[in-house]
């Protein structure tokens, strides 16, 4: 039992040992959340770099109070796309917040591998907080946590993935997590959303949500991006709200104390009807609450000692 | 790595009757027992924290709430770990503000967990005193501190270990002296 990697930069190459020992310790920090002095000195005089290449509000200031509560001091960088076109290349820019001695640098990058490239010269910690349409693991460890919190189990439950699975780095972090820890994943979306490929990851694959919605535990609806309506992946919102909103009738078919997620942030009434996301059996919040106690394990589990022989 | 026993020090009725006597010694010095919390460090301490609260309740009939205490996030040797301690749960659910707590570990040994403890007590809240019980003090102290309530003091060397076990957690009541085997 433990984690012994230098970096975190997916789940899918991470035991079941280190998951649990992620959502192990995240149960611990939860607590702290709690308190009237939500701070620990754990990390103090250590030094985070938040590096987002992409605008984000909700995992930025996630990993930003994570990082305050363990008394770690945290830095942020928003370098919009337009600053990179000034000509800078990401080794350049990386290379020179690395100049200023930080602990570790969190990434989020437009670019599906950027944070494994950015480890390969790096001395800190690299935490990857979404690369391209590859990873976000964080997010699918703060899913696993609340799905544990609510079921008290994993294994053998079905979880369902609905939506633009094919551009999701949630939807691939969450296959990889559920599947390692024994769950019945089935994915659910258009077919130009979800190509037939996504079989060889061992989950069931489905374009009928009413069928695949019988006896569903978790229904976890990913965000459907406008901006790619344009590009001709589905014919109108219209029609994909006909066969692919989670509505309270699609609802009823699922168990009756199945929970509902969302990765945030919501698109009413396209992915999710509104009275849906505002019922007793959504967890949104509780998942945005979670995300802090599962960003403080990870930093913890990677800063919190030194001098151990380190893989990755 | 391999350890021989050197000594058993208590044994099952030994560590009774001293948890006995300093049940004796903290309502003789706390008049108000109603103001007092018990606060166990994990892991051993929690065990000690509860069979003191029972002590406490058969012989006054007074209810002291245990909580329980970790003090992995407080400690100050983190950077120099092998690796990092799984970090368990503070389960305290009550407020120490104002309280009379009484603190509990296993073997008082440099000091430095019931600094971390008393640390984290704070960022829980004002408590009027903390009192400290230890079931063994071994000396060897690296900090001012030093217990209220001891159960033995125990003289040993520092390549010594103290192990107490306890039967919520291991077979049996015991203290045992151990000494790391095999190096010269």
């Amino acid at each position: 039992m433990g984690f012994s990697h230098k970096h975190l930069l997916g789940i899918q190459h991470l035991s079941e040992d280190d998951i649990l020992s992620i959502l192990d310790t995240a149960e611990s920090m939860a607590e702290i959340s709690t308190r009237e002095v939500k701070k620990v000195p754990t990390l103090r005089g250590k030094t985070v770099i938040n590096l987002f290449f992409e605008p984000s509000t909700r995992t930025r200031s996630s990993f930003e109070l994570a990082a305050k509560r363990l008394s770690a001091d945290i830095l942020n960088f928003s370098l919009q796309a337009s600053s990179v076109t000034k000509g800078e290349s990401l080794r350049d820019t990386v290379l020179n917040l690395e100049a200023m001695n930080p602990d570790a640098i969190i990434i989020r990058h437009a670019y599906s591998g950027a944070p494994h490239f950015v480890s390969t010269f790096c001395r800190s910690h690299i935490i990857n907080a979404g690369d391209g349409s590859h990873e976000h693991p964080t997010q699918a460890l703060l899913d696993a946590f609340t799905i544990r919190q609510e079921k008290k189990k994993i294994k053998g439950l079905k979880i369902l993935i609905v939506g633009d699975i094919l551009h999701s780095r949630v939807a691939r972090s969450n296959i990889f997590l559920l599947n390692k820890l024994g769950a019945h994943v089935v994915l659910v979306g258009p077919p130009p959303l979800l190509p037939s490929i996504f079989t060889s990851l061992n989950v069931e694959v489905s374009h009928d949500f009413d069928k695949a919605c019988i006896d569903a535990d978790v229904l976890m609806m990913l965000r459907i991006q406008r901006e790619r309506q344009e590009k001709y992946f589905f014919p109108s919102i219209r029609e994909y709200r006909e066969l692919y909103t989670l509505s309270k009738k699609r609802l009823k078919k699922a168990k009756p104390d199945a929970i509902i997620m969302h990765p945030g942030p919501l698109n009413r009434d396209v992915e999710i009807a509104t009275d849906v996301a505002d019922s007793v059996q959504s967890v949104i919040l509780k998942q945005v609450e979670n995300g802090i106690a599962i960003r403080m394990a990870v930093l913890y589990l990677l800063l919190g000692g030194k001098s151990r022989e380190m893989s990755d | 790595m391999e350890e021989k026993i050197k000594a058993r020090v208590m044994d099952s009725r030994k560590i009774n009757r001293s948890l006995a006597r300093m049940t004796t010694e903290i309502i003789e010095r706390n008049r108000d027992l109603n103001n007092l919390v018990v606060v166990g460090i994990r892991t051993r301490g929690i065990y000690i924290g509860k069979r003191i609260s029972k002590l406490i309740k058969d012989l006054e009939k007074v209810n002291t709430p245990v909580g329980v205490l970790d003090i992995t996030l407080y400690r100050d040797d983190f950077s120099e770990l092998e690796a990092q301690h799984m970090v368990k749960k503070t389960e305290i659910k009550f407020s120490v503000t104002d309280k009379d707590v009484l603190l509990i570990d296993d073997v008082l040994f440099t000091g430095r967990t019931i600094r971390a403890a008393m640390d984290s007590l704070f960022d829980l809240g004002r408590p009027r005193s903390i009192q400290l019980l230890v079931l063994i003090d071994r000396g060897h102290r690296e900090l001012p501190i030093r217990a209220d309530y001891v159960g033995k003091f125990l003289p040993t060397s520092k390549r010594e270990m103290v192990q107490v076990r306890l039967k919520e957690v291991d077979e049996e009541d015991e203290v045992l002296i151990t000494e790391p085997a095999g190096i010269e």
